[in-house]
């Protein structure tokens, strides 16, 4: 019997791996690819908990949540292109002209 | 154990190993592909939740376009292999400060998250019936939510001319 519970530890395990992601790699289109998995497990919750209440709101919200990641996206894509004109390179360790 | 505990299982273990390679990838061409996987067992995730308007949206948007986008992206700034000052094959938890650091706390967020969800006593079973057809979710999409479905077209707006003017090469 799979039961909410089952989907939100899945959701979690999820998010957590899109957070590791985040702070273990070095390189800006994958940090991007990891709050794209963020932004799944929250969806993957948001589906199932209407799934539970019995209602459409939790897919809206998901419609809602990928019009989001699809503007993110673009506009973050954009400044990595801006970003790796003026560096050659991806690396987020070396865009630091605004550090104290 | 019946079919659906089957394929929850299945879809999850390929959504979580599909998600555990695309941030243990080097090179990002595989990590796009392998999230395109991991996007593909939530859509069947969605299926099994009654839920197959957003499993096919999650199919077109997601896989469809926003990780072809990624894919040009990687593939026109070629720059297949991050550049690191330390081994790359070093198990992330041995590795220099703030990745260590940024490793445990995923870790320590995934315990805190499952401890508190097994802690619930209700069982959380879904109620019997489908209640989301796609005629549901598009009368309570142009009734109830119509004015944030209105400024979605302005956020897109933005996010369509910020692209290009972040993009944009500048003249001499």
């Amino acid at each position: 019997m799979v039961t909410l519970n089952h989907y939100l530890v899945l959701s979690a395990i999820l998010f957590a791996i899109g957070t590791a992601g985040v702070f273990v790699r070095r390189n800006l289109i994958t940090i991007l690819l990891s709050i794209e998995i963020m932004l799944n497990a929250v969806n993957l919750s948001f589906v199932a908990f209407g799934r539970a209440l019995g209602a459409a709101d939790g897919q809206i919200i998901v419609f809602f949540v990928m019009t989001v990641a699809a503007a993110e996206a673009a506009v973050g894509l954009a400044i990595v292109i801006s970003l790796f004109r003026h560096r050659e390179s991806l690396n987020p360790d070396s865009f630091t002209a605004l550090k104290w | 154990m019946g079919s659906e505990a089957t394929l929850f299982y299945l879809f999850g273990a390929v959504a979580v190993l599909a998600s555990l390679l695309v941030i243990g990838q080097r090179n990002p061409i595989y990590s796009v592909l392998l999230l395109i996987a991991s996007f593909g067992a939530l859509s069947g995730l969605y299926v099994l939740l009654d839920a197959p308007f957003a499993a096919v949206i999650q199919i077109i948007v997601y896989a469809g376009a926003i990780m072809v986008l990624f894919l040009f992206v990687v593939m026109l700034l070629n720059a297949p292999h991050e550049d690191t000052d330390y081994d790359e094959r070093t198990h992330p938890l041995l590795r220099p400060g703030p990745m260590r650091f940024g490793a445990v706390l995923a870790l320590v967020l995934i315990v805190e998250l499952v401890w508190a969800l097994t802690k619930g006593s209700e069982s959380g079973a879904f109620a019997g019936g489908s209640t989301s057809s796609v005629a549901d979710i598009g009368r309570s999409l142009f009734t109830t939510y119509a004015f944030p479905f209105e400024v979605t077209s302005i956020l897109i707006l933005v996010a369509m001319v910020g692209a290009v003017v972040l993009a944009r090469r500048e003249e001499q």
